[in-house]
């Protein structure tokens, strides 16, 4: 008797199952390459689309390599969201490795672009970090969108629209945040390479440690190099992610008298629940962390 | 001269506050390692460096980076280790260097457990390399303090130990102050392997515990004269591995151990007791 019951609950759920996948394809299958990039999407998409992230939240996309698994995820999608500039520098091999017939979207057409700071010439692929270019971002997503499902035009405008307002009362907030702290206090020191469109566009100016190597254990010449700099400079915060052990950050605070900022992100979000689940709560969060370590 | 050899810790407290560290460290270890050297006890100190750290792991799983619970944690697990150790040996065929090998291993795998769990790898390497460039007030006044008790307890033991280490059988026919002695000489080990796993990390702590001991070996036939060269060669270790960790980028904690290191090397060639270079040069025969 128990044993037939079993066999129906089992069959019953294999059927269950296998009509989930039927389910999800009556969506719009849409992969991006990264979280941030992803959160636009599913802003404007809605409902409408099923949206994946290749580099997941928490993962940095700088250190990604792709996996099998991964290039059967490009070959399902129906548009892939890049974000170009030479980011994903392992894209365009995924692609030809996968067969897909997907088409490849890169979000940053039309922005103006950075030169990096390394001074190799190259372009910094970072543009997220403005909350003006990410207008930028959502018109290009919309787009790319209504020409993939032309049913859905009306409801990815509307999205769309909604969102860029908010990316407007974003932008307001952040420069508001920033004309609250007193001009000469609007300097940083950071290993954060990631910053250079949230410089130029509101006027925080990201200093690099001068000669700092960013392999894990500082030595003593770090450190001096970090405290001379900080007290020559008279820089008064420091957001540096070289220097994870929170005694010597102590130890240079105190040296110093600069103030030890909390931790910003720049190239991925953080988990449902963290701190930085979607990009606009990312640039609130990174905003209000400059502002504490600024304030007088 | 002065740009090279002084001015690093007149321009910066940092280097003030490791220099006072790892000068206090040598001088409380030196001679700890000379007696473990002596009783053929030099691998005792790396093992019971790895037994510290799921101490100091619970310590640290309960708040963070954290002196005292991490000390408190570190003294708790080595003084247990030993306990463990003695019990096994004591009770069971297992002799005592397998059974100390035992338990370490095991307290090392709880340890780097325990860490995992709630920090991530990075606090590990934190635990396990220590940072002798950031010592606030406390942990220079834990290491100082160590190392005033250990030479206190040092002189209170001195007679019995020397006597244990030439001839333990000796010891236990005229005296009972051997086992006292032992137990008291285990647990300042403990206590300065906590000292320096706060500068140096638990896995370079034994560094400046045995290198100096080993230098002194080769210098010195007298054991005091010994100790006073073992501290010696901690403390100008300890000097220029923090010049060379500032001038050249090394990280600091390997520096030192590197610099002991090369001294090493330099006794093991040219020592006046037993160095290779003195063995190889014909000596004069004795004359009657």
């Amino acid at each position: 008797m128990l044993t037939r019951r079993h066999l129906l609950i089992g069959s019953a759920a294999l059927a269950a199952l296998s009509a989930l996948p039927a389910l999800a394809q009556d969506k719009l299958k849409v992969l991006a390459t990264f979280s941030i990039l992803a959160d636009f999407v599913r802003n404007v998409g809605g409902d409408r689309t099923e949206v994946a992230a290749l580099v997941g939240s928490n993962n940095d996309a700088h250190v990604y390599a792709p996996a099998p698994a991964d290039a059967k995820k490009v070959a399902d999608a129906k548009v892939v969201i890049t974000n170009g500039l030479g980011f994903e520098g392992w894209m365009t091999r995924l692609v030809q490795a996968s067969g897909s017939k997907a088409m490849i979207i890169v979000a940053t057409k039309g922005i103006a672009v950075r030169r990096a700071a390394g001074g190799h010439g190259d372009s910094d692929p970072h543009a997220w970090q403005s909350a003006a270019n990410a207008n930028v971002y959502v018109a290009n997503i919309r787009d790319a969108l209504t020409a993939a499902d032309p049913a859905g035009a009306d409801a990815y405008r509307a999205h769309a629209a909604a969102y860029l307002a908010r990316l407007d009362a974003l932008d307001a907030e952040v420069k508001q945040a920033v004309a609250a702290i007193p001009a000469d206090r609007r300097r940083v020191i950071s290993t954060h390479d990631a910053f250079g469109y949230f410089q130029q566009a509101y006027g925080i100016e990201f200093i690099a440690p001068q000669g700092v190597s960013t392999e894990a254990e500082p030595s003593a010449r770090d450190v001096a190099r970090i405290i001379t700099q900080i007290k020559r400079q008279k820089i008064p915060a420091v957001f540096l992610e070289n220097i994870t052990d929170p005694r010597l950050m102590q130890r240079i605070a105190q040296e110093t008298g600069a103030r030890i900022g909390g931790k910003l992100f720049s190239d991925a979000l953080t988990e449902e629940g963290g701190e930085a689940p979607s990009y606009i709560e990312m640039m609130r969060h990174n905003i209000k962390q400059i502002s504490l370590a600024l304030m007088s | 001269m002065y740009e090279l050899l002084l001015a690093p810790f007149v321009d910066f407290e940092f280097m003030r506050r490791a220099l006072a560290g790892t000068l206090a460290l040598a001088l409380g270890a030196g001679p700890i390692g000379v007696f473990l050297m002596l009783r053929r006890m030099s691998l005792v100190g790396d093992a019971m460096a790895h037994a510290i750290l799921p101490g100091a792991a619970v310590g640290f799983l309960f708040s963070g980076l954290n002196l005292f619970a991490m000390t408190a944690g570190g003294l708790v697990a080595g003084c247990l280790v030993a306990l463990l150790t003695g019990l096994v040996a004591r009770m069971t065929e297992l002799k005592e260097d397998a059974a100390l090998a035992t338990f370490y291993l095991l307290s090392l795998a709880l340890g780097v457990t325990i860490v995992s769990v709630k920090g991530t790898n990075i606090d590990l390497l934190h635990v396990l390399f220590g940072s002798v460039l950031a010592l606030d007030d406390q942990t220079l006044l834990l290491i100082a303090g160590n190392a005033t008790l250990t030479l206190v307890v040092l002189a209170l033991i001195y007679r019995p130990l020397i006597i244990e280490c030439v001839d333990p059988g000796f010891l236990r026919s005229v005296s009972r102050a051997g086992a006292p002695a032992h137990l008291a000489f285990l647990a300042l080990v403990v206590v300065n392997l906590v000292s320096g796993f706060h500068a140096l990390g638990t896995l370079l702590a034994v560094g400046i515990m045995m290198l100096p001991a080993a230098i002194g070996r080769f210098w010195a036939r007298d054991i005091t004269l010994m100790i006073v060269v073992a501290a010696a060669s901690g403390v100008v270790s300890g000097y220029v591995g923090l010049l060379l960790s500032f001038h050249t980028g090394v990280p600091s904690g390997p520096a030192i151990i590197l610099v002991a290191g090369a001294l090493y090397l330099l006794s093991v060639l040219f020592g006046q007791v037993g160095g290779l270079v003195r063995q190889a040069l014909p000596r004069r025969h004795l004359e009657a």
